[in-house]
């Protein structure tokens, strides 16, 4: 097992650069000269030049290459062009409010998903089947920009529910060290803070777990079918054990294994979803930043970010694989 | 012929089908379709309610929104066939190439696609963009490209197993050269996943072209394009939520439409998938 998650590791050291290598020229063909927007349009050509030698960007592009893979194995993306705040300092301080929102939706899509894939495939061919069907389809198909819209329109305009955008009502000075709000009021003991973040998160997590949540619902219910027609599920339910029992116990750990890699799979979906959804709702995480960053020509920030999400979603790959061995003896990687 | 009907048996097959039908029909036929020109404003009839003279209502500069989704059909088709065309000719080409050819080649493809894999996609959409400039052409290349390791993938997988087969190997043995081996005889017989993955992507390919308008990195004003109109609406949810909510719908329908029809076309190529 150590064997092969060190072997894993290793492999991904190529992604990585293979990563890297594809945001940096990436970024690099965008027309116009990073020391020109740096400086603004009417600075003299001496300090052009001279911030061009400053960036490394008087060498050839290989060469700016190593230079940046070196600087990135340091912890050094760079800084903001618009902030002069380190690019790893803005991500840390974004990186809280994705990681909260991703986490919540994640845990809104599979919970809905599984609940709803199990009751599907135990009633089979029944309404609740049916509809289940129909959410799972139109959910994977779901445009989430608009059902982010929709939702604002509906619960918070029209029925004042849940609050439009942000992370905690502008009202509200908290503090949280972490930088994750829901946790830290939690731990705290400050409940109306915890309350006001929950409310804030609810639009945004659903709107986000939509399209992960239909996918486990699919996958679940086709998964769990297939475990309910093996011959051990007969044999539980001749023993006389409960119905719950045969479902929750036996059946549905079995029919998990598909269900993790779709989790896993949907966890890319959701780091991209992110930039959409923090958008919609001014959430201000690494999406918003990005988008931001593009919108603004940001050069280093646009990198970084890129970076991070692809490393993180290379990292959740890694774990979704190591899962697997946890869930299912029979998989062994030696 | 029979064949193809035989698909339609399937329900969900056939009610993506008729979705996707009904989307082409306005496209071909907006000119005569839409009540208004896509691109005229009138500033007398700004934000206007749906009613019987503009049935979905008018957009901030008075243009009737119905006939500027019934002319988004044809942008969001276009989206579709060049993102898909773009994926699957470079996927499958080079997916048939890494499994024919193996060796060096194959470790190459295959390494570089999963860089690219390593990207959620929509990001690499974005990165793309973000070099190419926003342009709704640039977005058809981007999402094309973001699409072709999934076709290779497919096309490798697929192309593999054929190329063990004893007809393959009698090809080979006849002396037939490899382009004909290739296309003559692994092509053809993997065409079945390669139509259910282009149904599929074709939908997520209209989803990520309109997830790049919206953020206005896509078409920009005053194309049709249904993201970049979301865009546009975004300021007007509270006073207008008509500009909001039908291009939405008409994402979602297209979208399902091809998704459902990719569902039935893989149930009816591999029973065992039921």
């Amino acid at each position: 097992m150590y064997r092969y998650i060190i072997r894993r590791l290793l492999i991904m050291i190529p992604v990585i650069i293979g990563v890297s290598a594809v945001v940096f020229f990436l970024i690099r063909s965008i027309p116009g000269d990073p020391a020109l927007i740096l400086l603004g349009e009417h600075s003299s050509e001496e300090s052009v030049e001279k911030v061009r030698t400053q960036l490394g960007l008087d060498k050839p592009k290989f060469i700016q290459f190593f230079y940046f893979l070196y600087n990135m194995a340091r912890g050094d993306l760079g800084r903001s062009f618009l902030t002069n705040e380190l690019v790893k300092i803005e991500i840390f301080k974004h990186f809280p409010a994705t990681l909260e929102l991703t986490l919540c939706s994640m845990l809104f899509g599979s919970l809905v998903g599984l609940v709803l894939g199990v009751t599907a495939a135990t009633y089979r061919n029944s309404i609740i089947d049916y509809l289940t069907t129909v959410i799972s389809v139109t959910g994977i198909s779901m445009p989430i920009f608009w059902l982010g819209l929709i939702a604002i329109i509906v619960f918070s305009i029209k029925l004042h529910i849940l609050p439009i955008s942000g992370r905690l009502d502008p009202t509200i000075t908290f503090k949280a060290k972490s930088g994750l709000i829901i946790l830290e009021s939690l731990l705290r003991g400050n409940f109306s803070v915890f309350k006001d973040a929950i409310y804030h998160i609810i639009l945004p997590a659903v709107c986000l777990g939509t399209i992960p949540m239909a996918s486990i619902a699919r996958m679940t219910r086709s998964s769990m079918l297939e475990v309910l027609s093996q011959d051990f599920i007969r044999t539980a339910r001749a023993k006389g054990l409960p119905a719950r029992k045969v479902i929750y116990v036996h059946a549905l750990r079995n029919a998990l294994i598909p269900v993790v890699t779709v989790i896993g799979l949907q966890f890319g979906g959701l780091l991209g979803g992110a930039v959409l959804t923090e958008t919609i709702f001014a959430w201000p995480g690494i999406g918003r930043l990005s988008v931001e960053a593009i919108n603004a020509r940001d050069y280093p920030v646009i990198q970084g970010c890129i970076i991070f999400f692809a490393l993180i979603f290379v990292f959740i790959n890694l774990l979704v694989d190591i899962l697997y061995a946890f869930i299912d003896p029979r998989i062994r990687y030696d | 012929m029979k064949k193809v009907f035989k698909v339609f048996k399937n329900k969900a097959a056939l009610a993506g089908f008729l979705i996707i039908l009904f989307f082409v029909f306005i496209a071909i036929f907006a000119d005569f379709i839409a009540p208004y020109d896509p691109y005229e404003q009138s500033l007398y009839d700004r934000l206007q309610p749906p009613s019987k003279k503009h049935l979905f209502g008018t957009d901030d500069l008075g243009r009737d929104i119905l006939s500027r989704i019934i002319y988004g059909a044809r942008i969001s088709l276009a989206i579709g066939i060049i993102s898909v065309a773009l994926a699957l000719g470079i996927g499958a080409s080079t997916g048939l190439v890494s499994a024919y050819y193996g060796g060096v080649i194959d470790t190459i493809l295959m390494r570089l696609f999963d860089v690219m894999l390593a990207f959620p996609t929509i990001l690499l959409a974005i990165a793309i963009m973000a070099a190419l400039g926003p342009d709704l052409k640039n977005a058809m290349i981007a999402v094309g490209i973001v699409n072709i390791p999934t076709f290779a993938r497919i096309v490798r997988a697929s192309a593999l197993v054929i190329k063990e087969q004893e007809y393959v190997m009698a090809a080979y043995a006849l002396g037939q050269s490899n382009f004909k081996i290739i296309f003559r005889h692994i092509l053809p017989n993997i065409v079945g996943p390669i139509t259910v993955q282009a149904s599929l992507s074709y939908g997520g390919s209209i989803l990520s072209a309109a997830g790049l308008g919206f953020l206005g990195m896509g078409a920009q004003p005053p194309t049709p394009e249904w993201g970049a109109m979301l865009s546009q609406a975004r300021s007007f949810i509270i006073s207008a939520p008509w500009t909001v909510t039908f291009p939405g719908i008409a994402i979602l329908l297209s979208v399902l439409g091809f998704n459902i029809l990719g569902d039935g076309l893989r149930d009816f190529l591999d029973p065992r998938l039921r």
